[in-house]
């Protein structure tokens, strides 16, 4: 079998079915924006976007966009029934509140024990934390999806998190273009690979030394 | 406070903002909730050293975001490049994309603007505690971060909070959908964002709005921003 990285799509797809029938989820920039396009048929999602509203659907037809109405990545939407707006205040009290079942989030780097950094890159001195950190600190469950290695091959999955934290400990499931892993109290567990990559392999592209689930299998989509 | 919040102009509406102001300016992002023309009037006013309380630094004229084919909107990066600006508090300060730098990101760099980078819940939560009347709260969203730097750290539950202050301003700049003459207010869709909390944490707070309607056209029981939060409504032409 050839070894190929999962595209942004595919990992979606994984994250997707994560997320089960009656889950609030809140889903941030880049790959995560993504999921809303696999959930599971027969499994409805409540979505929730931190600019202010609650149970969204599709996104507006061209022609149709209303500055008025967007996510919080700035795509436009459209008017569906069940829709209610609320202030950034009671948003941020839902996501506070622990009333957001799911937060799916991209990240610079993710640790063996689920710290995770998100929100800026060391050399560029600025960055924008959004609501990352109320997501990280108040949502029950943060998954994260990503690319295993950034831009240079270096591992994201780290022992420790050298860029700026948004959260300790946040992180509970991770997946990226070869692997699903899960942060447990007993380390960080490898338990599913990308067609065509061995464990040793994943290993090599991750710092964390990890623990191969007695249940290892290709990648479930 | 006056009964009657109705204010002829946009100018007459932020001609007594003085140098050295803080000022609340809704906008999540996008256009959406940007009170724009309050914004070109105080860039007009020219009041200086100010320090802005607002969820970015200015975005949409730059990136686009949340923004409708073909518009131009202003944002707050107007004042930044007008050198108006002393201090920003913000938590999306910056362009996503570092190849496309803001006013505010070019004037950071140069330094000419302070910046204190806040998560958003935690602004949110900081100004309406400046309009609830509470001093300072305590949260767990930033704790074991840089967000701890310098804040005091205490346990409950057997998880780290941190001790925020709440934020409050001189001027609020908004922007609703329907006010009437006493000052009620209703946004529309995801416009509401910061504007409904901003509006209850300044001295002075001014909205420009879509329509000014009579008294009871709205309805008592929708109304987001009751008057008692407001001080000054300008319709936009």
């Amino acid at each position: 079998m050839t070894q190929e990285r999962l595209d942004r799509e595919i990992i979606a797809m994984r994250v997707a079915r994560e997320l089960q029938d009656g889950d609030v989820v809140n889903l941030g920039l880049g790959i995560p924006t993504l999921c809303s396009q696999f959930v599971p048929e027969g499994r409805t999602v409540v979505y929730h976007a931190e600019n202010g509203v609650l149970n969204y659907g599709p996104m507006a037809e061209e022609g149709e966009e209303d500055a008025d109405l967007t996510n919080a990545g700035g795509q436009f939407l459209a008017w569906v029934p069940g829709m209610a707006f609320f202030s950034s205040a009671e948003s941020f009290a839902m996501i506070r509140g622990g009333h957001i079942d799911v937060s799916v989030l991209g990240a610079l780097q993710v640790s063996e024990r689920g710290d995770l950094a998100n929100w800026m890159l060391p050399q560029r001195g600025i960055g924008n934390v959004g609501g990352a950190m109320d997501l990280a600190a108040g949502a029950k469950r943060t998954i994260v999806a990503m690319e295993h290695v950034d831009k240079t091959g270096a591992p994201k999955i780290v022992r420790e998190c050298d860029f700026p934290l948004t959260g300790k400990g946040c992180v509970s499931l991770i997946v990226t273009d070869i692997a699903v892993l899960e942060i447990t109290l007993g380390g960080l567990v490898l338990k599913e690979t990308a067609p065509g990559w061995t464990p040793e392999e994943i290993q090599a592209e991750t710092e964390p030394t990890l623990v191969i689930a007695p249940d290892l299998q290709e990648i479930v989509l | 406070m006056a009964i009657q919040k109705v204010v002829g102009s946009f100018e007459a509406a932020v001609a007594d903002i003085p140098d050295g102001a803080w000022l609340m300016i809704d906008g999540f992002a996008g256009p959406g909730g940007t009170p724009q023309n309050l914004i070109a009037a105080l860039r007009d006013h020219g009041a200086k050293d100010l320090t802005i309380i607002s969820n970015t630094a200015g975005l949409a004229s730059v990136i686009g975001f949340g923004t409708v084919p073909g518009d131009r909107p202003i944002d707050i990066g107007v004042l930044v490049d007008n050198q108006q600006v002393k201090k920003v508090i913000a938590s999306f300060p910056v362009s996503p994309s570092p190849s496309r730098p803001t006013s505010f990101e070019k004037a950071y760099k140069a330094g000419k603007v302070e910046l204190e980078v806040v998560p958003q819940g935690t602004l949110a939560e900081r100004i309406r505690a400046g309009g609830a009347g509470i001093p300072a709260f305590y949260t767990p969203t930033g704790a074991g971060t840089m967000m701890a730097e310098g804040r005091e750290v205490r346990e409950f539950e057997g998880r780290e909070h941190l001790l925020e202050h709440a934020l409050k301003a001189d001027f609020a700049l908004l922007r609703g959908h329907r006010a009437d003459a006493i000052g009620n207010v209703v946004y529309r869709g995801t416009s509401r964002n910061f504007n409904a909390v901003m509006a209850t944490a300044a001295e002075v707070t001014v909205l420009e709005v879509d329509e000014i309607v009579e008294l009871g056209d709205l309805d008592p029981e929708g109304i987001h921003t009751p008057g008692i939060f407001v001080d000054r409504v300008v319709r936009i032409p």
